[in-house]
Order: C-alpha cells, then sequence, then structure tokens
C-alpha cells in the first residue's frame, strides 16, 4: 500500500523539536561518550587519553564479568518463559467472564504498582529461612520444612526471578488480555459449536492472531531484564557471593563505589552491543507483525 | 534599563553585596548521616560552625555512594559545596591531583596538626607535604562484639587469646545457639576478612598483603592459614546469613540471639539504641593483648578549591571548628565514634570508646584500614574474591591466587 504523499505538517515536527533536542544530547551524545571513555584509563574523573582496548581486555578477563553475564542469560530465559506463560493463563482465566472480574484484574495487576525496591525487601524477607517461609512453615508443625533457595549459589537467581515474576506478570496479563478482546467472538463460537477443546482453541486459533500483544510483552520484558538491578539490589545485594550478580550493579558498583569510570563504561558498551543484537531482530519482527496486522 | 534609575540600581548592587558579606561564613556540606544518632552528632557542629560565626547549610544525601556521587558532579560541573565528606582513604586523592581540592596548610599549621595527628590519618590526608582534607572522626571495622547473655549461657568468659576465642565459639556452638553473627554482603565480609588477617596473621602479614602488596606474601603458608581460619568461621554462622545487612546481623547480638560479631564501631548504635550497656550487656575489644594493632578508618571533609574569598574564609572557619577538642567530643559522643584528637577529655566515653582512645595513643598499635592503602577499584577486586570464597567450596590455593591477579596485576 502506498500513502499519498502529502506535505508536511510543519507543526508536528516543530512539536517534536525538544524530544529529538533531549534524545540527540542526553541519549545519543551520552552513548558516543561513554563508548570514548571506555577507550581511556579513566578511574574517578573522565580522563582523554587512548589506551585502546585495554578496559575491554580487564572486563574479559574478569572472572565477575563472565558471572554476571551467564546470571542474566539464566535470569532472562526463566524470566521472560515464566512471565509470558504465567501472563497468557492468567488473561485467559480473566476471559472466562468470571464474576468480579474487574476485582481480579486490579488484584493481578496490584503487584506491578510497586517499586522493585519494595518487591525485593518483601521477597528477601519471605525467603530468609530464618524468618520467611521456612520458618513459617517450621512453626506450624512440618519440623523438618527446608525453603533456603536464597541462601544457596545454585538457586538464589531464582529467588530473583520469583520476585520479579510476581512483579511483572501482571502486566503481561493485562497487554495479553487487550489482545484476547481483539479476537472476533464469533470465532470462538464457531470452535465451540465445531466441538474443538477450549485448551486447542486458544493454543492454535487465538495465540497465532496475537503477534504484535505478545511482541510487545517481549520488548518489554527483554527491556526489563537487561536493566535489572534494584530488585538485585534489594534483595541480595548481589550476594551470596556472586550468585545473584548481574552487569548493571557490575556497572555501577565500577562506576561508584570503585570510581573507575573506564571499566563501567568498557561493561556498559559491550551491554549496548549485547542488547542491540537481541533486541535488533525482536524489533523488526514487532514492526513486520504490525504492518501485517 | 531606563526604567531603573541610577540611585536605585546603585541601591540594588550595594546591596547584594551586603547581603553577600553578612553570609560571608556561608559553608554547604555535604555528607551522609541521616540516621538518627547520626544527624544529632552533625547537629553537633552545625551548632560550632553557627556560634563562631558562620552559617551552615545542611546538604544530608543518604547513602555514602550517592553523597559522594552528588559531590563529585557538582565538583566537576563547577559548582562545588564549601565541604564534602570522604572516608578517610584513598577515595579522594584523585581530586588532589587534578587540582580540586583547596590544600589547608595554614589551618594545619595554625591547629599544630603535625603534632597531634595519628600517623595513619596524616598519611592519607597529607599528599605531598600539603594537608588536603579535614578529619573529623574515628572509626574502627576491627572490632569484635559480643552478647554477654550468650557467652554467659555457654559458660565461657571474654576471650583474651586467639585460642580462647575459638574454644568460646565451640562452646557457644555446643550450647546449641550462634556462636558467630556474620552479614552476608560483601564489604563486610570482607571487614571481617581484614580482621581476620591483622588479628590472628599479624600486622607484618597485613602490612604485607595490604600495603606492600606482595607476591609472596599472598603465597605465603602463614596466609592460606588466614584464608583457612576465616573460612573456619563460616562453620559457626546461621543459615540467615546470605544477604543480611550488617544492622541486623547486629541486632541478633543485641538480642541475645548470637555470640560474637565483627564489625566496626558503628554498629554500638544499635546496642545503645536498644538501652544495652556496654561492659554489662555487650562486651567488645580490638584482638587480643595489650600490644594488639588497632585498624583506623574514619571521616572527613574534603574542601573543593574556590577562587571567592568568601568560601576560603567559610573552609577555613569549619576546618577549624570541626578539628577543635570541644566539636570533637560533642560530635563524636553521639555518632559512637572517637575524636581525632589523642588530647580530648575521654571520662565522658563509654568502654569502648575509651579503649579506643587508649589504643591510638599508642602509635605501634596505630595500623591503617585497607581503605587508605588501596585504592577503591582493586579494594573492590580484593571483595570480590573473598565474597566468592567465603560463600563457595573455593580453595584457599585459588583465593591466593584470585588475590594475587586482584592485588598485584593493576
Amino acid at each position: 500500500m502506498k500513502l499519498p504523499t502529502r506535505r508536511p505538517a510543519w507543526s508536528a515536527h516543530a512539536a517534536l523539536i525538544p524530544m529529538g533536542t533531549t534524545v540527540l544530547v542526553a541519549y545519543i551524545a551520552g552513548i558516543l561518550w561513554t563508548v570514548r571513555i571506555s577507550f581511556t584509563s579513566s578511574k574517578m574523573l573522565p580522563k582523554s587519553d587512548w589506551v585502546g582496548l585495554k578496559q575491554y581486555e580487564v572486563l574479559f578477563a574478569s572472572d565477575r564479568w563472565a558471572t554476571d553475564m551467564v546470571n542474566v542469560a539464566l535470569f532472562g530465559v526463566t524470566f521472560i518463559t515464566g512471565a509470558m506463560v504465567l501472563g497468557f493463563l492468567l488473561a485467559v482465566f480473566i476471559d472466562q467472564k468470571v464474576r468480579f472480574e474487574g476485582v481480579f484484574r486490579t488484584l493481578y495487576l496490584f503487584s506491578y504498582s510497586l517499586s522493585f525496591v519494595a518487591t525485593g525487601v518483601i521477597w528477601q524477607w519471605m525467603f530468609n529461612p530464618t524468618l520467611g517461609i521456612q520458618q513459617s512453615l517450621r512453626s506450624w508443625g512440618w519440623e523438618n520444612a527446608r525453603f533456603d533457595w536464597i541462601t544457596s549459589q545454585d538457586m538464589a537467581i531464582y529467588c530473583v526471578v520469583i520476585a520479579v515474576l510476581w512483579h511483572s506478570a501482571g502486566l503481561v496479563m493485562a497487554i495479553l488480555l487487550a489482545g484476547l478482546r481483539g479476537v472476533d467472538e464469533e470465532i470462538a463460537k464457531a470452535a465451540q459449536i465445531e466441538g474443538i477443546p477450549r485448551w486447542r482453541y486458544y493454543l492454535s486459533i487465538v495465540l497465532p492472531q496475537m503477534g504484535a500483544s505478545l511482541g510487545t510483552c517481549l520488548v518489554l520484558l527483554a527491556v526489563a531484564v537487561i536493566k535489572v538491578f534494584d530488585a538485585v539490589v534489594a534483595m541480595t545485594n548481589g550476594g551470596p557471593g556472586d550468585a545473584t550478580d548481574v552487569p548493571t550493579k557490575f556497572i555501577m558498583d565500577n562506576l561508584f563505589e570503585r570510581q573507575n569510570i573506564g571499566l563501567a563504561s568498557a561493561a556498559s558498551t559491550t551491554m549496548l552491543i549485547t542488547v542491540l543484537i537481541i533486541i535488533a531482530p525482536l524489533m523488526y519482527a514487532r514492526s513486520r507483525s504490525e504492518k501485517n496486522a | 534599563m531606563n526604567t531603573f534609575s541610577k540611585p536605585l540600581l546603585t541601591a540594588l548592587l550595594v546591596g547584594v553585596g551586603l547581603c553577600s558579606d553578612a553570609f560571608a561564613q556561608k559553608a554547604e556540606v555535604i555528607h551522609w548521616w541521616t540516621s538518627g544518632g547520626e544527624s544529632a552528632a552533625i547537629k553537633q557542629f552545625a551548632d560550632a560552625y553557627n556560634k563562631a560565626g558562620g552559617q551552615w547549610v545542611d546538604n544530608a544525601i543518604a547513602g555514602g555512594d550517592n553523597a559522594r556521587a552528588a559531590a563529585l558532579n557538582r565538583i566537576a560541573g563547577g559548582n562545588p559545596p564549601t565541604a564534602a565528606q570522604f572516608n578517610t582513604s584513598k577515595q579522594y586523592h584523585e581530586l588532589i591531583e587534578a587540582g580540586l581540592l583547596s590544600d589547608l596548610d595554614n589551618v594545619a599549621a595554625k591547629g599544630n596538626w603535625d603534632q597531634w595527628m595519628p600517623t595513619p590519618i596524616k598519611n592519607v590526608i597529607k599528599v605531598k607535604g600539603r594537608y588536603y582534607a579535614v578529619p573529623v572522626n574515628i572509626h574502627s571495622f576491627a572490632w569484635f562484639w559480643y552478647s554477654k547473655a550468650v557467652l554467659n549461657k555457654a559458660g565461657v568468659a571474654e576471650p583474651k587469646t586467639e585460642a580462647e576465642f575459638w574454644t568460646a565459639l565451640d562452646k557457644i556452638k555446643a550450647s546449641g545457639q550462634v556462636a558467630f553473627a556474620q552479614s552476608g554482603t560483601m564489604g563486610y565480609e570482607r571487614g571481617t576478612f581484614s580482621a581476620v588477617l591483622l588479628h590472628m596473621g599479624g600486622r607484618d602479614l597485613y602490612n604485607s598483603i595490604y600495603e606492600k602488596r606482595d607476591v609472596n606474601a599472598i603465597k605465603s603458608p602463614a596466609f592460606k592459614t588466614v584464608l583457612e581460619k576465616f573460612k573456619k568461621l563460616h562453620a559457626y554462622t546461621d543459615a540467615g546469613m546470605p544477604t543480611r545487612t550488617w544492622n541486623d546481623t547486629t541486632a541478633l547480638l543485641v538480642t541475645d540471639r548470637a555470640g560474637f560479631q565483627i564489625v566496626g564501631d558503628w554498629a554500638k548504635g544499635e546496642f545503645i539504641n536498644a538501652n544495652k550497656v556496654a561492659g554489662k550487656d555487650f562486651g567488645c575489644f580490638q584482638g587480643w593483648g595489650p600490644k594488639a594493632p588497632y585498624m583506623v578508618s574514619g571521616d572527613v571533609f574534603v574542601l573543593p578549591k574556590s577562587s571567592n574569598k568568601d568560601v576560603i574564609k567559610a573552609q577555613e572557619l569549619l576546618a577549624s571548628v570541626v578539628t577543635s577538642p570541644a566539636a570533637q567530643v560533642a560530635f563524636n559522643n553521639k555518632k559512637g565514634a572517637i575524636p581525632i584528637r589523642p588530647d580530648v577529655e575521654a571520662s565522658s566515653m563509654d568502654i569502648c570508646a575509651q579503649a579506643g582512645v587508649a589504643a591510638l595513643k599508642d602509635p605501634a598499635r596505630q595500623t591503617p584500614d585497607p581503605s587508605m592503602l588501596v585504592p577503591p577499584d582493586v579494594f573492590g577486586a580484593v571483595g570480590d574474591v573473598i565474597t566468592k570464597f567465603w560463600n563457595t567450596d573455593m580453595k584457599p590455593e585459588d583465593a591466593q591466587n584470585r588475590l594475587v591477579a586482584a592485588l598485584v596485576s593493576k
């Protein structure tokens, strides 16, 4: 389809100038500056020397950075899968024309109104074996109850996943519910008459029609994965050891406490490139699915 | 311009001039003392400064990192505060190198700083023969604290030697109580490690590791033993340790649910807030024996360079007020720290602070905190190794190799 050629709307363009300037000055210039700093020996204050890829060598030799990348990948895969599945199931549940639909919708979305810091602290208490779920179970009589994931090197990262999942599943539900409501009801009736089971109806008929909402959710969740920081700091502060440490925490530590902005900039640049590699195909797919819709 | 008459304009300008004169000693101070006890302490400085003819403008920012970042941004952006808090460490050394801080040689000469300033502090505020920071208090990370009730229940007295300390831990554990309370955050795991290194490995080894950063010392069997002793403490901790903050950890001692904790003397505030008395409900010791080393750290104010005469005057007044004996005692009694001056009256302090003042009088006992010896990025890398060693089954030899990488090859 070809749009009819129009004269450009000058007023609209003028209105975009403040935002455009912000993007250019704050974001693009900021990114370029960060990339430049990553090639310097800057510690506390920015310097303008040139040390080539030295900061990147230090970064990739760092045991902690390697752990961080593995952690964020583990976190990303489990969190996105979990949030999509849970959000979809919640949306389907509400789509069954349940009574008090509004109440359920609010309930599910409620956790999203909390900050990550509050979420992290609450779940830290819940997971803490000496005062949370384990302690409650024991005081109710299950003396051998054991739920100490947060103290374990292997399981602590999943505690963070659960907390963030609890926080974000409601949002996925809301977006997918809007998508579900966009599906023609006649199709549901037709499927019912044909005697197609409900699960089959949702899986094979509804899901393929929801590309745009699924894409939106995916992008939002992926962004949440990349910038996960406050929940980790509030919940585990990266511990025990570096079991829940994430790249953003590495960057913030080096930027401030460790006064090593050269290394922090190299880490940020590496993150940016990683994000571009992962997000770009997603954005492309989404823009295509929107065009087709 | 035509609408203003010349006399009116002159009057306005004079008025502005007068105003700035009247507020000549205005001092904006960025600091991170925001908790109850801390604000009460900083108020002592503010009052003393106002009484001396200045005007204190308080700019409290919660969290050391945030406050330092704010100060840095202001300094780099050309709109510096009159003074900013840093730790007595290498945190502000790059600012000195970049020529961004005022030197305090006038005030230091007048106040005879060379005479009485403890050496570890002098070494970290005096660079190339000039003073660049005003120390305001002395803290120490390497204190051992204990709950008297827990020790009594286990039938042990305050350990007077390292061997007695380990026996005490065993007995407390055998009595079914938590013997050793540890915070699960990296900085406090590293703090415990440094204290174990100093008090169980000895001052020489401590200096070889942190000051000389000597590869042979890091790889030595003596240091391996230190790592093993540090790790041995893990067996005496409780399941709630990972991710627990230092103050929640101190709360275990305050409520008599754990025996020992190694933490800085800022923990004393937790005991005092719960109406616990030093020497009666809880005890403290800094290593064993009358010659035990005393680890020194604390806070300073740095004074960003300015060409404005009023600002310089305000900075000099501030520096002399906060180091004066009266303000030092008033501030530090509220803060729970000890004064930077050895020549102050110690009788109004509790027994832990008194022990600190006594230890500080002996130069042979003064030992600098690791953060005074290594720059922040290296200290952070050490912490990464220590927290991994503490929380995983990493072998001591492996930790030694990683510490060489963290301390030496940067």
